[in-house]
């Protein structure tokens, strides 16, 4: 296969498995590329991407905006923190007041679950889902498995825990169909507050218990607790989230085998993850980092490719 | 269908002796020189110059891989898209004469992209160009090659096929292909 099935990533639910491999063979071939003393390609050089992003990040606004100027493309950037949606003005109204600037692609990221979808339906530009509300992550999802994938080369049949809070966080639920259509097993874990209701309906195991999960699990991602998403307290105190969920190395080293640990970040170090497990050999968080740029390099390749001209 | 034999096992053999004797001849003991095949054909033609070079001169030449996909200026016009493939150079081309390899000259834009792709490794002294079949009358860009196994008229409809026994083929052999009307 030598091209994606769809025309916007929109979360990993639209994705073939094919998807997913073509996309991690792309992104091989970008990793050997940012690695060359001269790190950017001019595969995109003829496309203007408008990065949207109506809510805060760090990491994946970087990430892609590295990706963007790796394959020479034009980039232009929008937070909505100091733009016109503060005087009222809608999300499309927004975005095609951008496209009529010429732009070809869009990543955006939203509060609102569905906002990529929305837009997909409205204008014609490809949309990279960077992020909508509680739904999906989807470069995240493939950046995480593309990670484990480096450590165990076939997913089919690892099992990977998802730990922490689980309710409020979109790249579980990426993570989730990712992982499934990759033939890994999944189990999420965390305070039945922080676990959705239905979440068993996807196929994954449930755990309350942090240290069965890992007794489980040859993969931990740990999520971090979404304390802005929250307006309920879902739990008495943090100290007693990390007393309970939190992964530290005593933890670790009760369980008697060596487990691959990630973490999507930011990081609440003492909370969820303990900073001798955060730094630790077994953890691949920087390398998680490092392959986000390759994967987002990969998408947006994948996706120019499918314009039409 | 029709299919027309270009080169033989045999002829196949001598024409990369041949080659392999210019080159020699212009590069000596190959103390600067470095070669590089196109991804992803240009490879096999490349490894079989580096073995007989390899026997020639008596020492191991470096050889690197290089892939194009991604410096090519039609990735997204063409009717069936490219994939990329691995470029793989273990070696500094700085100030180094790279001759570039590659088994069919066209229209010269795989060549083109090459010449992009292979900047970003840094800047040689020398860069030359061999090609096993230059097909006369069909470049779109003004490049030509120094070194030449045969080189043949064709039309643009018409296609040069390379079968190695690398690739799996029963014998080396460079055909010829018109497709019918």
């Amino acid at each position: 296969m030598t091209n994606l099935s769809v025309n916007h990533l929109l979360g990993i639910k639209d994705l073939t498995e094919e998807d997913i491999q073509l996309i991690f063979q792309t992104a091989d071939h970008f990793k050997e590329v940012i690695n060359r003393p001269i790190k950017k390609v001019p595969s995109l050089r003829d496309i203007t991407i408008a990065n949207i992003f109506f809510e805060n990040s760090t990491r994946t606004k970087l990430s892609f905006e590295l990706a963007e100027k790796r394959l020479s493309a034009d980039v232009v950037n929008f937070s909505s923190s100091n733009s016109s949606v503060k005087k009222g003005e809608t999300l499309l109204d927004t975005v095609n007041n951008i496209l009529s600037m010429k732009v070809d692609m869009v990543v955006m990221r939203h509060s609102s679950a569905g906002a990529a979808h929305f837009l997909s339906r409205h204008i014609n530009a490809n949309i990279v889902n960077a992020g909508d509300g509680t739904h999906e992550h989807p470069t995240q999802a493939l950046l995480d498995t593309y990670s484990i994938r480096e450590q165990v080369q076939d997913l089919k049949g690892k099992k990977v825990a998802i730990i922490g809070d689980i309710l409020h966080s979109r790249v579980a639920l990426s993570n989730i169909y990712a992982l499934k259509k990759l033939g890994a097993e999944v189990m999420v874990c965390g305070p039945a507050t922080l676990l959705p209701k239905y979440i068993g309906d996807l196929g994954v195991k449930i755990s309350w218990d942090v240290k069965e999960a890992l007794e489980w699990c040859d993969i931990a991602n740990i999520l971090r607790i979404q304390l802005e998403r929250q307006q309920l307290k879902y739990f008495p105190s943090l100290r007693e989230y990390s007393l309970y969920y939190g992964v530290n190395k005593k933890l670790l080293d009760s369980i008697g085998k060596e487990i691959i640990v990630m973490h999507p970040g930011p990081i609440n170090r003492g909370v969820e993850i303990s900073s001798d497990v955060a730094d630790s050999k077994q953890s691949i968080i920087l390398n998680q980092v490092e392959n986000g740029v390759a994967i987002r390099m990969a998408v947006l390749y994948l996706l120019a490719q499918k314009r039409q001209n | 269908m029709e299919k027309r034999l270009i080169l033989d096992t045999d002829l196949l053999q001598i024409t990369i002796n041949r080659l392999v004797e210019e080159l020699i001849e212009n590069h000596k003991d190959f103390q600067d020189t470095v070669l590089i095949g196109l991804q992803p054909r240009g490879v096999f033609l490349a490894q079989r110059i580096q073995k007989r070079l390899n026997q020639r001169l008596n020492k191991e030449l470096p050889l690197g891989l290089l892939d194009t996909t991604f410096y090519r200026d039609d990735f997204r016009r063409r009717d069936i898209p490219i994939k990329a493939n691995a470029t793989d150079i273990p070696f500094l081309i700085e100030d180094k004469k790279v001759i570039l390899i590659d088994d069919v000259l066209f229209t010269g834009r795989t060549v083109r992209a090459a010449l992009d792709a292979m900047i970003a490794f840094g800047r040689p002294r020398l860069v030359e160009l061999l090609a096993f079949i230059d097909r006369k009358y069909t470049r779109d860009l003004p490049i030509q090659p120094d070194y030449v196994g045969q080189r043949v008229n064709t039309i643009k409809t018409q296609r040069v096929l390379v079968e190695w026994t690398d690739q799996g083929a029963e014998n080396d052999k460079i055909w010829l292909v018109t497709k019918e009307e």
